[in-house]
């Protein structure tokens, strides 16, 4: 029997400050700050913790009784002075929730005031205010907020050079290393923004860290006024509401906007750009990953060949992926997720253009039991997303493929490649041998060459 | 290496134990200073904690995404029958709903949802927001509640109205609302509640069944692999067994005063205090001698199992430093006594919520030389457990990563984990939980135990 449905019943999507606490964790010495209650912070923080296993100290403005009605002028200067005191940052990310939102706290001027108050002390740290109301979208919005205002925050013009600034999107700290080796290997000095390789995914300390070292330094994002070009991923991310667009809004910098590089084809479009800004031909290097990605496509492509696949997940991870699994004949069933930009079934048929034809169906803002339902009338062999799928994976026996963000039930989450020739190779070779497990375990004769 | 400082708004609340000085009572009880890090969630979290493992209800938070999104079965309350809990729930409020209210929305979102999954009762948890827009849940509950015939039960849980033990207040007002509805004529007059024990890893089942083979009757374990109809019968028990005393004593107190059933404080983890909580409901229950013989009984068969077994643990663990920073306080009085069975001192000990009392407490209990610590946060732990020199830290997930990025030991006493660590069984397992991290050969490769680069 259908249900009518008008609460979320396990969201397949987080709350805006998320996104936006992420996002400034990719900054060099910037503590991420929330404005709202306590247990925003570290119910995030818990979040965040599960799957990169790394410590995150997200701030928090605390807010008690008083401070809903009063206003949070009073506990947000308190809090900036602690945070300035123990964590000596050099910057702090102010990320508002919907508390903040709602009572209408003017943070653009409490962090002017206190910057009025502080300024005969020692040198106060950079302060970005993203708002991130949690009753609006979901957390890639308050990622791309976290970006756009920190490029306003700190981006200056200056005098055109040689500079690419990339905007990767919300991707794994692998897919951030392997994007900087690319750029490195271009010899293409760039500003990559969040770079949270390291901050979420570092070394053991020997000695005590108030910020884990990495990110995006302050001096970079400066000069990210003064780039050529911007490159930017995320096909539903609109100009109006990314970094990339900003700069092109302000300094007149162009910006190149893609689909997340996934598959040959779209990856294609990421190394023949940088070839074009460059002048210069792609490294051998990256050539051999593609043709090494072709010769695995050719070994594995009876595998996969019309294999049906639900895909759920961020807006433009879903894209970039069915536009993948297209290129390799699979068969997306239902493309799924819990954002609702508007244009996710429209960038979807850019990339896709027999998206119709095939039947594919979109479906925004829905959550796993919507998905759930779907699953049981399309039967797909398995499923791609993040790992809260588990539960209906699990109830309806269909095996789960985990990627994106989070994946909290496997271990090395943070370190799962999506992206470029070598990031789609790591994806081809889990799905085969999803597809080959699922084969084995179904034969009577157990198979051992497969 | 850096000196690392303490906030000066947070001085009061951290404290060395040292020889002969008089020393100042610690501060605690107070909201977090803002900025501060603290590893305390909210009055949200609280509620939810507390009555989350009622597994045959409905959990319907009434606010924006991310409180039910992150609350989405994390914890490991396990279930003997149905699994609703483990389901999330969320109106999911939209800008619209902000500035028109979200009662309606509250409405429909109840009816369907009691419709589809037919619970049991519903607790509706308000979060921050649904206190400043102002919607009445607790009309809607009634009315939602008159037109299903089921208890549907408002949890006053705005995440910025207090602290997390406001939330435990909220979530055991609501309790008392279904306490008292229920059939209580066949209960013995030996028979208790098992209160502030989540059954994480099926712990409430370990310890329920110690208590029956004492011969005592236990009426219900109210949050741990919970029912509503068990809960609307704990009024007919004779005595209430309370551990995590931060969460349930004021439910216990309520419960006195309405219905005269007194309650015991208790906790589960180590040898002492296990063997303690099965004598202290026997001395309660002194006019039937054989419950003090079957306590003692089931007692001594636990432990000539449990102690040859530990041997191994201590002759590794000894002399050895833990540091312990927990949700409640009563955890840590065990924890300390448990790590000293096993040959391990404690450096730190410290809690999110802990009284005036606790700490007190804690104060005797502690070595010299011990910090004790409220509502601490990341770089006070990291300071404290390097300075000590720690091998081990017990906390939760969020303790975690400051464990391992710092090179020592972990072991997850907190929610999420899947082990038992409750009972004598449990206390095998947490000894061998300690054992395999401390004694693991990874840490020579780490900076701090001198692996280099």
């Amino acid at each position: 029997m259908k249900h009518a449905k008008t609460a979320t019943q396990n969201a397949c999507k987080l709350c805006n400050p998320l996104g936006a606490c992420l996002a400034f964790r990719g900054i060099e010495n910037c503590v991420p700050f929330l404005h709202g209650s306590q247990g925003c912070a570290t119910y995030i923080r818990r979040y965040l913790i599960s799957h990169y296993k790394e410590p995150i100290d997200i701030a928090s403005s605390n807010f008690h009784e008083e401070t809903a009605v009063f206003g949070g002028s009073h506990n947000l200067q308190i809090g900036l002075k602690n945070v300035t005191e123990q964590y000596k940052p050099e910057v702090i990310g102010v990320a508002t929730t919907c508390l903040s939102e709602t009572i209408g706290d003017d943070v653009p001027m409490i962090l002017r005031e206190y910057k009025k108050t502080h300024k005969n002390g020692t040198p106060l740290p950079v302060m970005i205010h993203a708002s991130t109301p949690s009753y609006q979208g979901s957390h890639i919005d308050g990622f791309h907020a976290a970006v756009r205002a920190t490029v306003k925050e700190l981006a200056e013009a200056g005098a055109r050079q040689k500079l690419v600034n990339v905007f990767p999107n919300m991707v794994s700290p692998a897919d951030l290393r392997y994007l900087k080796e690319i750029l490195g290997d271009f010899s293409l000095p760039f500003m990559l923004l969040p770079d949270y390789s390291q901050t979420m995914d570092g070394g053991p300390w020997g000695e005590y860290h108030r910020i884990p070292p990495g990110g995006t330094s302050v001096s970079a994002i400066t000069s990210a006024g003064s780039a050529t070009s911007s490159i930017e991923f995320g096909s539903t991310l609109d100009a109006s509401k990314s970094g990339a667009g900003y700069l092109e809004e302000a300094f007149g910098i162009p910006r190149y906007h893609f689909s997340l590089p996934i598959g040959i084809k779209e990856s294609d479009k990421l190394f023949s750009l940088l070839e074009t800004i460059t002048g210069q031909e792609c490294p051998e290097k990256y050539k051999d990953e593609r043709r090494r990605l072709i010769d695995a496509y050719v070994d594995g492509h009876k595998y996969v060949f019309e294999k049906k696949v639900i895909i759920y997940g961020e807006e433009d991870l879903v894209i970039a992926i069915t536009a993948f699994l297209r290129e390799i004949g699979m068969t997306p069933l239902l493309c799924a997720s819990g954002g609702k930009s508007g244009q996710f079934k429209k960038k979807l048929a850019e990339l896709i253009p027999d998206l119709e034809e095939q039947g594919i169906k979109v479906r925004e803002g829905v959550d796993f039991v919507d998905i759930e339902d779907e699953a049981k009338v399309l039967k797909p062999d398995f499923l791609i997303g993040n790992s809260k799928g588990y539960t209906m994976s699990r109830k309806n026996n269909i095996p789960l493929l985990r990627i994106g963000f989070p994946i909290h039930d496997r271990f090395g989450g943070q370190r799962k490649l999506h992206i470029g020739y070598r990031g789609t190779l790591e994806l081809f070779d889990r799905i085969v041998n999803t597809v080959i497990e699922q084969r084995q375990n179904a034969s009577s004769i157990g198979y051992t060459y497969m | 290496m850096e000196q690392i400082g303490i906030l000066e708004g947070r001085k009061r609340q951290v404290f060395e134990k040292k020889k002969g000085v008089g020393q100042p009572d610690i501060v605690c009880d107070t909201s977090s200073l803002s900025g501060s890090v603290s590893q305390r969630a909210c009055v949200f979290c609280g509620s939810r904690v507390v009555l989350y493992p009622i597994a045959d209800a409905l959990h319907l938070v009434h606010g924006p995404i991310g409180c039910a999104a992150y609350t989405w079965d994390i914890r490991g309350a396990v279930s003997s029958g149905p699994e609703l809990h483990r389901l999330s729930f969320s109106t999911d409020l939209q800008e619209m709903d902000v500035i028109y209210g979200g009662e309606k929305k509250l409405y429909n979102s109840l009816i369907e949802l009691i419709e589809q999954y037919k619970p049991k009762a519903a607790f509706i948890y308000s979060t921050c927001i649904v206190g400043l827009i102002g919607d009445d849940i607790d009309a809607v509950c009634k009315k939602v509640s008159r037109e299903t015939g089921i208890p549907v039960l408002p949890v006053h849980s705005e995440g910025f109205k207090g602290t997390k033990k406001d939330g435990y207040k909220a979530a055991c007002s609501a309790l008392m609302k279904l306490i008292g509805t229920g059939d209580v004529e066949t209960i013995s007059k030996y028979s208790i509640n098992i209160l502030g024990e989540f059954n994480l890893a099926g712990e409430a089942w370990i310890i329920r069944k110690y208590y029956e083979k004492m011969g005592i009757e236990v009426v219900s374990t109210l949050t741990g692999d919970g029912r509503v109809g068990a809960v609307r019968r704990a009024h007919g028990a004779s005595l209430n067994v309370v551990q995590c005393s931060g969460s349930m004593t004021s439910l216990a107190k309520e419960m006195q005063e309405k219905y005269g059933i007194p309650y015991i404080r208790v906790s589960y983890f180590g040898i002492e205090d296990m063997s303690k909580s099965l004598y202290d409901v026997a001395k309660h229950f002194s006019d039937r001698p054989e419950i003090m013989d079957a306590a003692k009984q089931v007692v001594r068969d636990e432990v000539s199992k449990l102690y040859p077994s530990l041997q191994k643990f201590r002759k590794a663990l000894t002399g050895k430093k833990a540091a312990i920073y927990v949700g409640g306080a009563f955890k840590t009085f065990s924890l300390i006594k448990a790590l000293r069975s096993i040959g391990m001192s404690v450096v730190l000990a410290g809690s999110q919520t802990g009284n005036k009392d606790d700490y007190a407490r804690l104060k005797e209990m502690c070595d010299e030389g011990t910090v004790i610590v409220d509502d601490s946060n990341p770089v006070e732990l990291s300071k404290f457990i390097l300075e000590k020199e720690a091998d081990l830290l017990i906390g939760g997930v969020k303790e975690r990563p400051i464990a391992f990025k710092l090179g020592i030991g972990f072991c997850d006493h907190n929610h999420e984990r899947k082990i038992p660590l409750a009972g004598f069984e449990g206390m095998y397992n947490f000894a061998l939980e300690v054992y395999q991290s401390v004694m693991s050969p990874v840490w020579q490769f780490v900076p701090r135990k001198g692996g280099n680069r």
